[in-house]
């Protein structure tokens, strides 16, 4: 689960790390409060679950309040990345001497938090890692022990050389930033840019955490932070019932059980010359009101010209899937034609279901494919 | 042969009363699977399906069953701990099919594994199975058979359509292992490849990944080095879209976008075959096999 900056700031300043001031708006009035209450120069941020939103125009300053309003009016609405940004942060705009980078990842190859700094920060520092990796300073933590002292100090002496003052603060927001990682159940987690303002002091003026979705059943109040008001409306009902959604471009809807057969069912109908409408996954043991659900969200998006079942029964039941297809289409009238393929668990029974409410059933799975593409075309 | 487990793996069930750990255990028994205890905590005297001794604690079920594996179905939420006490009394192998464990659990939990000397698969996997001997986990029995092709991909249902594919052309299997696909896991490709290099049974292997991460490319390095059999890769995921990627972090650590093309090329660079689509796998092997 991604937060926002606001959220993600709010949870630093619990930890005691610096960043400015700030509030969220949501209409270009509130901004304009917001600034004036400020009474400084500030900086207008889209709110939204995407990177990259600087180069994409999310990001604007304001010398006055009435500047304010109006960049909040540009920016609220705004689509990045295909989703519609509906909060701005107003913080002021710092003075910045010096932007460094610090940030900590769950790394899968060394199975350990590893914990990142470089003096070269700023909306470039992918480009600096690949170009002068020597500028990317990092830490292994050990889970037997957490991150030892000597380590944060390491790493902020490498960050600011011979500056034992700003080493120190650096020391202590990298201790906190760690902290803050594991209280909140982060797989990740980022100060980009950590500057230093012109007296010497460094602040956090961007904020990124992304919470691992295994921790939110033990996590209240982290899980209270989901704006669902930023996700896709048919994605946030297929999670109600544990169903992942992606929506795509294309015209086959498609839905299978399993992240990697969907995948891989996805590239077929690529390979056979159509365009997947969505990735769908119904997960392991699919009862019949999952597949309702899954088909209501397929037949809701009205770019889908097929639909594709593709299901390898192991935990599921193919009879199962069969049930749900024929309860969901008594339900709501399919107006696009829909071909299933279903083998293993049950499959015998599954398809004497469907025969008997009038579908066919495939076995084959790029037979399949090539059938909801072809009628996709129609 | 085939890789860490046979019909002589003694098997003890964690959660063996819940609603999937009985039906797998069934079905495991069904298979032939030599389930000598299941382990339930409150439970120790029952039997399962009149049968199996159901214990308190994994230690009792080494002790007086001499368990040497485990497989875990318990809920995410005692998972991990259910983890370390099987590698603390002992256990060789452990097989957590459990989904859901949280990722800073993990990190602990493997290290807490491989400190006590245990191997463990998985989380969040479909587990193993070698055809014909045992299987420790959920793969459906009937979609193998025993021959020379090691298996061995982090997914679920895609892993059920490849070894299919090879059933059906005739291409038998020595082991098929479902490694997961959570961020941490205990047992890697790397591992899976020198244990089927190592393997006298297998003949040739077969590598299936998605996009995400680094551990094709890893994998595919180590082929070139270490591996002498021939390798088949799949990787599934070419159609993703790129996503709206949140935070550098992953970016600058692992100098990788996790694509699918970026992991066929790392493959293609190695000496991997490729296959275009699940169905072609088998056309690959066997010509691998009469190179």
């Amino acid at each position: 689960m991604n937060i926002h900056e606001y959220q993600a700031k709010e949870i630093f300043r619990q930890h005691g790390i610096p960043v400015p001031p700030g509030e969220v708006a949501v209409t270009a009035e509130e901004a304009e409060k917001i600034a004036a209450k400020l009474g400084t120069k500030v900086v207008v941020k889209a709110q939204v679950h995407a990177g990259g939103r600087g180069k994409a125009g999310g990001v604007k300053l304001a010398a006055t309040p009435a500047e304010a309003r109006e960049a909040a009016s540009k920016i609220l609405g705004m689509q990045i990345r295909g989703l519609t940004v509906a909060k701005v942060l107003v913080t002021p705009a710092e003075e910045i001497e010096h932007e460094a980078y610090v940030g900590a990842i769950v790394d899968r190859s060394s199975g350990s938090v590893v914990l990142m700094a470089s003096p070269e920060g700023g909306i470039d520092i992918e480009e600096v890692a690949a170009k002068t990796p020597e500028l990317i300073f990092k830490e292994h933590v050990d889970p037997r022990y957490g991150l030892l002292p000597h380590q944060a100090s390491r790493l902020a002496h490498k960050l600011y050389p011979g500056d034992p003052g700003r080493a120190r603060q650096a020391a202590n927001i990298v201790r906190k930033l760690y902290a803050s990682m594991i209280d909140a159940g982060a797989s990740l987690i980022e100060i980009n840019p950590l500057i230093t303002t012109p007296s010497g002091e460094l602040r956090a003026i961007d904020a990124k955490i992304n919470i691992d979705d295994n921790e939110l059943s033990r996590r209240e109040e982290i899980a209270a932070l989901r704006d669902i008001g930023s996700e896709a409306p048919a994605e946030v009902e297929a999670r109600s019932r544990d169903l992942t959604y992606i929506k795509l471009d294309g015209n086959v809807g498609c839905c299978v059980n399993g992240a990697g057969l969907a995948m891989a069912t996805m590239d077929l109908v690529k390979h056979y010359g159509g365009e997947p409408a969505n990735f769908l996954d119904i997960g392991g043991s699919s009862s019949p009101e999952k597949v309702v659900t899954a088909l209501q969200i397929i037949m809701a998006d009205p770019a889908v010209r097929s639909i594709l079942f593709n299901i390898f029964g192991g935990i599921t039941r193919c009879d199962d899937v069969a049930n749900g297809i024929v309860e969901a289409t008594r339900a709501i009238e399919l107006k696009v034609p829909i071909t299933i393929r279903l083998t293993g668990t049950n499959e015998d029974k599954a398809v004497k279901i469907l025969e008997a409410a009038g579908f066919s059933a495939m076995t084959d799975m790029d037979g399949a494919v090539q059938k909801a593409v072809e009628l996709a075309k129609n | 042969m085939a890789i860490f487990a046979d019909s002589s793996t003694r098997v003890v069930v964690q959660g063996i009363t819940g609603r999937d750990g009985s039906f797998h255990s069934a079905q495991m028994l069904d298979y032939g699977t030599k389930i000598v205890a299941g382990v339930t905590p409150g439970k120790g005297g029952q039997k399962f399906e009149g049968k199996i001794p159901i214990f308190d604690t994994v230690e009792e079920a080494v002790r007086q069953e001499s368990a040497t594996a485990s497989v875990i179905y318990v809920p995410a939420a005692f998972a991990a701990s259910a983890i370390c006490e099987a590698a603390d009394s002992g256990i060789e192998l452990i097989v957590c099919i459990s989904e859901g464990i949280p990722v800073l659990d993990m990190l602990r939990t493997t290290r807490y594994v491989s400190d006590q000397g245990a191997r463990m698969i998985g989380p969040n996997c479909p587990g193993m199975i070698s055809p014909g001997q045992a299987k420790l986990g959920i793969i459906p029995g009937q979609i193998s058979q025993p021959g020379p092709i090691g298996v061995v991909s982090r997914s679920g249902t895609l892993t059920y359509e490849v070894v299919w594919a090879l059933t059906r052309k005739g291409l038998g299997q020595s082991s098929c292992i479902g490694i997961g696909g959570d961020p941490v896991i205990g047992t890697n490709f790397i591992d899976c490849l020198d244990a089927f290099e190592r393997d006298p049974q297998t003949e040739a292997i077969v590598l299936i990944g998605e996009i995400g991460g680094t551990d094709e490319q890893n994998a595919a390095r180590h082929i070139r080095e270490h591996v002498s059999k021939p390798v088949v890769g799949f990787v599934a995921g070419r159609t993703a879209p790129p996503g709206r990627r949140m935070g550098h972090a992953g970016a600058i650590i692992s100098g990788s976008q996790g694509t699918a093309a970026e992991k066929i090329a790392t493959f293609r660079e190695n000496g991997v075959e490729v296959a275009e689509r699940p169905v072609d796998v088998p056309g690959l092997v066997a010509s691998a096999l009469n190179a």
